[in-house]
């Protein structure tokens, strides 16, 4: 849409001052939820998401028998913008919940065979849910800021013996083996901006999510918005998100 | 299906004989469902999909119109029987997210501004699944919209590559897919080369994902002018028909 913000970001200015490729202020708050095994509340500006790991036993997959398990969702509460409406997850939401699934899942960072308590018949299954407070745009970034520092934050529970959980004692912390980070690359016209806000949102043509990880391998993409794209543009998207995605995981050290 | 520790390649060929860069055999077919205003029946291999597009129509309930443009709907569903555990019917995560990303494949293409307060209805089964039915799918739907008489920037032509032990390859069935480091999906209007849809799980490298990203776009080429011979094939006289014309004729005398 060809707004105010259109009109700056096209000529390389944004509505609040910052670069091109700078964010707004980050920060990242862990152990907020007491009665959850791992949290953390990341804001984004004025973007903000509170994600909490939950874990419950189960019986694992027919084909990975000594695996656990991991389920990202994601709730748009109707608080958060009046765009959004009570109601089951829509398309959107569904759509991010599964970008940081990806995100997470495919760079391996959590052992699943370390989820697993007796093969074949019982293993933990991690639900990592993630609850927009506010919706200023971005939220795919700050999501997943938000997920992997839940997940830094999360302790295994005891178990006290095959039935119950021992809520609130803990068997050890979850290991994570890697530090992965998303970047949105976002375009407009012929010019890439990262971290929009809401208004600036709306002005873009076509997004990019990009998840690097610490040796710099890519371990999931996904194009969204109503434009095309070059392949030279996917490069270069490609390009600032490894550059970018250094400097957030930085955060969540 | 599932996961196998068996080894995917066997002297420097896949499974099922092909080379790394070579593509299952395709078939293509117009006019699948007679009820729709346009329709195709596209296989890669064992995986077929089947498309019916109707529209533009008039969009109901009205509050969902748009004033200055038509707007597209996008279901893609497995069948129940289409995997060799049975889907539930209804609606999944995954079939949501596939929508979702399959309708704006077609969004760069489609003339929708062209048909304000109408709907563009495609509809996607995968009759059976041995992996890439997104693409598949995409492959028809580009065709249906063609035959509904659609006006499209291009046809869409879409593909899959990845890495399956450390090889890159093109157009995963099941059982690579399942086993994959890593897959993508690709969609693109060939002739215009703008990517439309671009989506990836796993773990490559920067150089082996631009690696695949060129593979993608030859076999997209290579689709594209398949869907075009099958387009045009479907508007010449059946010669079957016209044989049994003349059988007929000579009946008659």
């Amino acid at each position: 849409m060809k707004t105010y913000a259109y009109d700056l970001l096209i000529n390389d200015k944004r509505i609040d001052g910052r670069a091109m490729e700078e964010y707004r202020k980050i920060g990242i708050k862990r152990g907020i939820i007491h009665n959850a095994e791992g949290s953390a509340v990341c804001t984004i500006g004025s973007t903000k998401i509170i994600a909490g790991v939950k874990m419950e036993t189960g019986t694992p997959f027919a084909d990975t028998p000594d695996e656990g398990n991991l389920v990202v969702n994601a709730e748009f509460t109707p608080m958060s913008s009046p765009d959004f409406e009570a109601g089951p997850p829509g398309e959107d939401a569904t759509e991010l919940a599964r970008i940081v699934d990806r995100g997470i899942r495919e760079s391996e960072t959590v052992d699943f065979k370390k989820l697993c308590i007796k093969p074949g018949e019982k293993v933990w299954m991690m639900n990592v849910d993630l609850h927009i407070i506010n919706h200023d745009g971005n939220l795919i970034d700050c999501a997943f800021l938000a997920a992997m520092s839940a997940l830094a934050d999360t302790k295994i529970p005891k178990l006290q013996d095959e039935k119950t959980i021992m809520r609130g004692v803990y068997e050890s912390k979850l290991e994570l083996r890697h530090n992965p980070a998303e970047v949105t690359v976002c375009k407009v016209a012929e010019k890439f901006v990262l971290d929009p806000d809401k208004e600036e949102e709306e002005a873009l043509e076509a997004k990019l999510t990009i998840a690097v990880r610490e040796d710099d391998t890519i371990c999931a993409l996904q194009k969204q918005g109503s434009k095309d794209v070059s392949m030279d543009d996917i490069k270069h998207m490609v390009e600032i998100a490894i550059a970018k995605t250094k400097e957030l995981r930085k955060l969540l050290k | 299906m599932g996961k196998t520790n068996d080894n995917l390649i066997v002297d420097g060929k896949r499974l099922d004989g092909r080379a790394f860069y070579e593509m299952r055999p395709i078939t293509m077919r117009i006019n699948a469902v007679e009820n729709a205003d346009g329709s195709a029946q596209v296989a890669f291999g064992n995986t077929e999909a089947i498309v019916a597009v109707y529209g533009p129509r008039k969009l109901f309930p009205r509050f969902l119109q748009e004033n200055d443009r038509g707007i597209m709907r996008y279901r893609y569903n497995m069948a129940p029987f289409s995997c060799t555990d049975r889907i539930r019917p209804g609606n999944s995560r995954r079939g949501i997210e596939i929508s979702k990303t399959s309708r704006l494949a077609f969004e760069p293409a489609a003339f929708l501004d062209d048909f304000p307060t109408t709907v563009v209805d495609v509809f996607t089964e995968i009759l059976q699944a041995d992996g890439s039915t997104r693409v598949t799918g995409i492959n028809a739907a580009s065709m249906a919209m063609a035959v509904a008489g659609v006006p499209m920037r291009d046809l869409v032509a879409a593909c899959s590559v990845g890495k399956i032990q450390g090889q890159l390859i093109v157009d995963l069935n099941g059982i690579e897919d399942n086993n994959s480091e890593a897959d993508v999906a690709v969609a693109m209007m060939p002739t215009k080369d703008r990517l439309t849809l671009l989506q990836m799980d796993g773990v490559l490298t920067k150089d082996e994902l631009f690696t695949l990203l060129d593979k993608a776009r030859e076999n997209c080429m290579r689709i594209y002018d398949m869907q075009k011979a099958a387009i045009k094939n479907s508007f010449k006289q059946n010669p079957d028909a016209e044989a049994a014309v003349e059988a007929d004729k000579g009946e008659m005398q």
